[in-house]
């Protein structure tokens, strides 16, 4: 009977996005509306039992559903694996999911494609709960797909902005790079354990430790090369440093769905991802190494950058890059658990950030540059409440749900005594300087001060309906107990109990016990770094306006270099893009233009053209012309009949 | 002097190639092609008629009855395109008609 709701949570979402998608036009807007969220709704109810069950009492199951793929050696079925990694995600993604259904309804009330966003957003949370409940690479793979292209299809939802197109392939483009590592990995993984299921790669894994993997002529640690393959896709979809550009621009898309993105479905992926192969990335500890130089890059580089960005939702979207730059190197100094915990209470308080973003968005008619708002908190006190609470939660300030992940994360970065460690954790802290710091930018420069809008736009600032206020104190109230609710179970002593044989840490490097008992200062120092980024935070945006911009002026190239995100986009353009375009125009224009189209089709047409057009020539159109020619064919044939034949 | 195979033979081909001259030379009325045409089958049915009395079988003659009967039908339809041609185009003149020229 359990197996049976835990499957009815999954696939509720599937049946409204076909609802929604396939008979919007019959049950309107409404109805496609009260099909996805009900289902989501639903399967949100479901999922704190399946947390409770499988987590909590231990009742870890898999459902098979279907026998998928049977040739040869490759058996796979379509299976739900539930155990306490997939509870928690399932619990997450269906949660946030929900609440961001339900804001949905009233954010996107003017537009004229309401069943088509329900029914996208639906299948993206299908599509992130196949990839979380997998158990086996291929399943993982379909729902990774499954969710790439709903990205980029709600990416690119408003078809007639080109931004929101260039925004769609982008981010389509650069996570086929990341897949195309990941396919890698899967066919590696096959090769060395003929097997792509969880359970037979895992139970496999200690005697494959050693094992080496031939390729061309040199011998490569197989464990390592796999993980790494792995990990490039993980880094695709989590946008870590180099596969990041597509998160920022992926804010053409509506809001719900950038908070949708980037709290519960897609980019968590790759984080679950890593701590889901946990078996095998403790057999590879070269590779957790990257993991953990990547994660830590990731996380100063995109606090860097957001410090200077001036679009709101950009600001909040590279403090999700840097955020997940702390799961990464959570997980790559093995402590998996808190890269989870972190990962369950950033989609609290990045959801609702986004959203209360959004809720600002609506409020000034479609304004996101921050330049331009300001002075409106009065107006709109919910919101102002709820982004508070994110802000709080996000720059991990005591007691509310971030300062347990981050601190647990920083710990145990510096309690794994390895170089990669310590730099995480040099790293990660001035991370959470620069996170409070720009948390507290964003915040005063949106709410406080003078009114930066026109006043026409400043007359129509509104509180927002009730549809979406809901849901940003069901955020909020996430963001705000998250932390010390799961505190124990995740990262604590309960640890243990909680995680079961979902996450295997081998003995030694049990980072998460080593950060109980890390020294004094090291547990307080990311608390003080996280005051210190408010109180310049509020020196310079709120008592000294006057000195960011006398900064800028002063540090112009380090300012135009984190304003212009490093030069990526640039640096990608230029070495990448543009000669891969030149590349396509000449084998479009000179290979299959001019020979295979010149040679083929088009050449043989013209040749019968002209041709044809020759032997038209010929024609005079003279009726005697032909009679002389038809007299001049009997001739020969009477000459040539007595000259041959008959003679 | 008796009148031989030999001269009628003769007149069948003075007549044929005044057909054809009359086709060729012609640049002037389509009618006279038709006219042409006609007296070139005529040419052949002597032929026909001549060799059929010299070698005593009657098939000749009434194949020449065949030829006569599609020339008349031949001639009828030429004149009635030649007719609707004329509407058509108002001139039946030979250097005229080139509709096919390519």
């Amino acid at each position: 009977m359990a197996a049976f709701w835990y499957t009815v949570s999954i696939f509720l979402p599937l049946l409204g996005a076909v609802v929604a998608g396939l008979f919007g036009r019959f049950i309107g807007d409404r109805g496609a509306q009260y099909a996805t969220c009900g289902g989501l709704i639903v399967s949100a109810l479901i999922s704190p039992f399946i947390l409770y069950d499988v987590a909590v009492l231990g009742h870890a199951r898999d459902v098979v559903l279907a026998t998928w793929i049977a040739s040869g050696d490759l058996e796979l079925s379509w299976a739900l694996r539930f155990d306490s990694l997939s509870a928690v995600m399932v619990f997450v993604v269906t949660v946030i999911s929900a609440l961001i259904h339900v804001y949905s309804v009233g954010y996107m009330e003017h537009d004229p494609h309401k069943p088509r966003f329900m029914a996208y957003l639906s299948l993206f949370t299908f599509s992130m709960l196949m990839l979380v409940t997998a158990d086996n690479l291929i399943q993982l793979f379909f729902g990774w797909e499954g969710v790439g292209l709903c990205s980029y299809l709600l990416i690119g939802f408003w078809y007639h902005k080109p931004s929101a197109n260039d925004a769609a392939i982008k981010a389509f483009i650069v996570n086929r790079i990341g897949d195309f590592g990941f396919a890698l990995g899967i066919f590696g993984t096959f090769l060395l354990f003929q097997s792509v299921t969880f359970a037979d790669i895992f139970a496999a894994v200690p005697g494959k430790a050693d094992a080496t993997l031939r390729f061309l002529s040199w011998d490569f640690h197989a464990l390592t090369v796999l993980c790494l393959l792995l990990f490039v896709g993980a880094m695709g979809k989590s946008a870590q440093l180099g596969l990041h550009t597509w998160l920022p621009d992926a804010m053409e898309g509506p809001t719900p769905v950038s908070a949708l993105i980037h709290a519960a479905t897609m980019v968590t992926a790759g984080v679950f991802m890593v701590c889901r192969l946990s078996p095998m990335f403790e057999h590879a500890p070269a590779a957790l190494t990257v993991v953990t130089i990547v994660g830590a890059s990731t996380a100063f580089f995109a606090a860097t950058v957001g410090l200077v960005q001036n679009d709101i939702k950009r600001v909040i979207a590279y403090s999700t890059c840097s955020q997940l730059g702390y799961m990464f190197f959570a997980a790559g100094v093995s402590a998996y658990g808190a890269a989870m915990f972190h990962l369950y209470t950033h989609a609290f308080f990045k959801a609702l950030l986004f959203l209360g973003a959004g809720s600002v968005i609506h409020a000034m008619a479609g304004e996101q540059d921050m330049r331009k708002m300001g002075g409106i908190w009065r107006m709109m006190p919910w919101t102002y409440a709820v982004m508070w609470i994110g802000s709080l939660a996000l720059s991990g300030i005591p007691f509310f749900a971030g300062y347990y992940s981050k601190d647990t994360i920083l710990e145990a970065a510096f309690a794994a005594q390895s170089g990669a460690g310590l730099f995480a954790f040099v790293a990660g802290t001035a991370v959470a300087f620069l996170t409070s710091f720009y948390s507290w930018r964003l915040l005063l420069m949106t709410f406080h001060g003078a009114p930066r809008a026109d006043r026409h736009v400043m007359e129509h600032v509104h509180e927002s309906p009730w549809v979406m206020l809901v849901p940003l104190l069901g955020l909020a109230t996430g963001a705000v107990i998250a932390g010390f609710v799961g505190y124990n179970a995740f990262v604590g002593e309960g640890r243990g109990d909680f995680w079961g044989k979902s996450i295997l840490v081998l003995g030694p490097h049990d980072t998460i016990e080593a950060a109980h008992h890390v020294a004094l200062w090291v547990k307080l120092l990311p608390t003080a770094m996280c005051f210190a980024g408010v109180g310049l935070g509020y020196v310079m945006y709120a008592l000294k306006p006057e000195w960011p911009a006398a900064l800028a002026a002063r540090f112009r190239g380090l300012y135009l270099f984190l304003l212009n995100k490093w030069y990526f986009d640039e640096l990608y353009w230029n070495v990448l893009a543009e000669p891969a375009m030149r590349l396509g125009r000449v084998l479009w224009k000179g290979g299959d233009g001019a020979i295979i189209d010149g040679l083929g089709p088009d050449g043989i047409a013209a040749t019968t053209q002209s041709l044809a057009r020759r032997a038209g020539q010929l024609q005079t159109g003279y009726v005697y012309h032909y009679a002389f020619a038809m007299l001049i064919g009997v001739v020969l044939l009477v000459t040539w009949y007595l000259l041959v034949r008959a003679g | 002097m008796t009148v031989g195979l030999g001269h009628y033979l003769t007149v069948a081909a003075i007549l044929f190639t005044t057909g054809i001259f009359g086709i060729f030379l012609n640049r002037k009325n389509v009618i006279i092609i038709l006219m042409s045409v006609e007296l070139m089958l005529l040419a052949v049915n002597i032929n026909l008629v001549a060799f059929s009395a010299f070698l005593g079988d009657l098939t000749g003659q009434v194949f020449a009855m065949f030829v006569l009967t599609v020339a008349a039908a031949e001639a009828a339809i030429g004149l009635a395109i030649l007719v609707v041609y004329f509407r058509n185009r108002g001139t039946i003149e030979v250097e005229d008609i080139h509709l096919m020229k390519g």
